[in-house]
């Protein structure tokens, strides 16, 4: 339970716990975002400055095919990355959840040793695996799958992005799958299979409902990273399969179009707050209803 | 606590395979061989790059294709190279004041907004939440554009203000999460043995919280020792970090140095995670 400050002396060790964290995060967060906001309806200057004038062309820039384009394959492959992740990954909490406690303990441990490997490393190994004369293409030739000759291209493309962001997020939706299938009543299951209902009609209407939270936290995790990508599309995409993250990044770079860049950024930012935000509502009024 | 009863399965060491007390058909046999077949699969996909990776950095050759020979050449270059070893510096500065700079604050808000009632406590905890959901890249080029405008010299210092910015809200949620599932009956009953404020947080809650605190400031120091993206975009020449010069490397297809530099992060963070973890672990019990 939370108290009411009451005491001068309450308020102000109230203040002094909550200045430091509230100073840094408005100074060097809040203040940096609305920078951002700000730049996003000015123009650019000859030299890649700012003009300070107030005009909403950078958004309607949006309009350009070229982005529209850029926008579209960004969620077609963050949409895509969290189904497969879902695929894969609900199968597996499923299994770790069936798993005596002590060895669930162990798995956990090794699902969590490749993902504090750094990010870029673990992305670069899928670039040699990947790459034309990689083990991948390798593998292929010698189960005679494809010819010698001509490999099939593996690296920089679709595929190859998204190979590379369900290898760095599925665990994400692993582990709160996994919370939330421990967390399951089994006498709910075993109430279904007393009234006769089969594995697979327990699992559709049982098990999958219930688990629903956490799958959907589970998808947000994967989602939401993956939309705003930049290295994995960087390193495996190889300019041929640019996402959001990586045009926000040219604006900054050689484009030197900061006022561009900061109005694709806001909506980015806008469209995960939006989606979090539904989120949110979501899970509250789904408890109201229980 | 569930109560026990004579014959009743324990429905933890069940699991979701509750039904198998009976003997096991073909079928629920099958069934399990085929879901363990499939989890080894899943750990295969997870292991597989690292593997390579590994293998590869003991390797002859320079190209990362074919095996010609077991080498230590690549770790013998490694150690002779100054700018990996002043990155890796760089990378330990930043993660350590970072760390304990957003331990210490986040630490403090996490104690303020579970314990005390106060207005606007929604728009605080909104601001907790947000460099959690924005993008690495627009957290990036935000802090960027703040550095320049205001003139701040990109450098260590930009590095460390950007990763304690992004860090705080996690440490201030793993801290919050303890704190909510400890209460404060404990810190009460303190007061009520005449324990005055002070003491009752040092001795009680303090000891309490330090699972949630230890938690929270591994997390960060991770995050911190693994950003690439914030770091790349407020960096200057001379503040390069290990994910920076790594990611150099790779542009320049050094291949080798960077399997046998990968190898040694992965060696540090295999000792490191189970030591962690198993701090993390006495502290719970205690």
């Amino acid at each position: 339970m939370s108290i009411e400050p009451r005491t001068k002396r309450e308020l102000l060790i109230k203040n002094i716990l909550l200045s430091p964290a509230l100073f840094w995060l408005i100074v060097f967060f809040m203040i940096p975002l609305i920078i951002i906001l700000v730049y996003s309806f000015t123009d650019r200057g000859t030299y890649g400055n700012i003009v300070w004038t107030f005009q909403i062309d950078n958004y309607i820039r949006f309009a350009d095919p070229l982005y529209i384009g850029i926008f579209w394959r960004s969620f077609l492959i963050a949409i895509l990355t969290t189904v497969i992740c879902f695929l894969i990954g609900y199968p597996l909490a499923y299994w770790m959840a069936s798993q005596p406690a002590h060895r669930q303990n162990t798995l956990m441990l090794l699902m969590m040793i490749p993902y504090w490997t750094n990010y870029i490393v673990r992305t670069y190994a899928w670039r040699t695996i990947l790459t034309r004369e990689g083990i991948l293409n390798q593998v292929l030739i010698a189960l005679n799958l494809v010819s010698v000759e001509n490999p099939p291209i593996l690296l920089f493309n679709n595929q190859a992005v998204i190979i590379g962001l369900v290898y760095v997020s599925v665990v994400a939706m692993v582990l709160p799958c996994y919370a939330s299938l421990t967390g399951l009543d089994k006498s709910l299951l075993e109430a279904a299979q007393d009234l006769y209902a089969n594995r697979v009609r327990t699992f559709l209407y049982v098990t999958l409902p219930l688990t629903m939270p956490g799958i959907v936290a589970g998808c947000i995790l994967v989602f939401v990273p993956s939309l705003g990508a930049y290295v994995t599309p960087d390193m495996l995409g190889g300019g041929k399969a640019d996402m959001i993250g990586n045009l926000i990044a040219q604006q900054f770079g050689e484009a030197s179009d900061w006022p561009f860049g900061s109005a694709i950024s806001v909506v980015l930012m806008f469209v995960m707050l939006f989606g979090t935000l539904l989120y949110f509502r979501g899970l509250r009024s789904e408890e109201t209803q229980r | 606590m569930a109560v026990q009863f004579p014959g009743q399965i324990d429905q933890k060491q069940a699991g979701l395979t509750y039904q198998q007390e009976n003997k096991p058909s073909f079928l629920s046999r099958l069934w399990q061989w085929l879901s363990t077949a499939y989890a080894g699969m899943f750990f295969f996909f997870l292991y597989a790059p690292i593997i390579v990776l590994i293998v590869f950095s003991f390797n002859a050759s320079r190209f990362p294709t074919n095996w010609t020979g077991f080498t230590f050449d690549w770790y013998v270059q490694l150690f002779s190279n100054r700018l990996i070893g002043l990155a890796l510096k760089n990378t330990l500065i930043v993660a350590i004041t970072s760390t304990i700079i957003s331990t210490i604050i986040g630490t403090m808000i996490a104690v303020a907004v579970e314990r005390y009632r106060f207005r606007r406590k929604m728009a605080v905890n909104a601001l907790l939440l947000m460099p959690i959901i924005i993008p690495d890249i627009a957290m990036a080029i935000m802090l960027l554009a703040f550095f320049v405008l205001i003139k701040i010299p990109l450098g260590l210092p930009s590095i460390i203000i950007a990763h304690v910015a992004f860090t705080i809200s996690f440490v201030a949620i793993i801290v919050r999460a303890r704190m909510a599932s400890i209460g404060f009956t404990l810190e009460e009953a303190a007061g009520d043995l005449y324990a005055n404020e002070w003491q009752a947080f040092w001795q009680v809650t303090f000891p309490l919280l330090l699972p949630g605190i230890i938690g929270g400031a591994l997390f960060a120091f991770t995050l911190s020792l693994d950003d690439y993206v914030i770091t790349n975009f407020v960096s200057g020449p001379s503040s390069t970090t290990l994910p920076i010069r790594i990611a150099g490397m790779i542009r320049r297809n050094i291949t080798p140095e960077i399997n046998a530099v990968s190898t040694l992060m992965l060696l540090v963070s295999m000792i490191f995670i189970p030591i962690s973890l198993r701090l993390q672990r006495r502290a719970n019990m205690d």
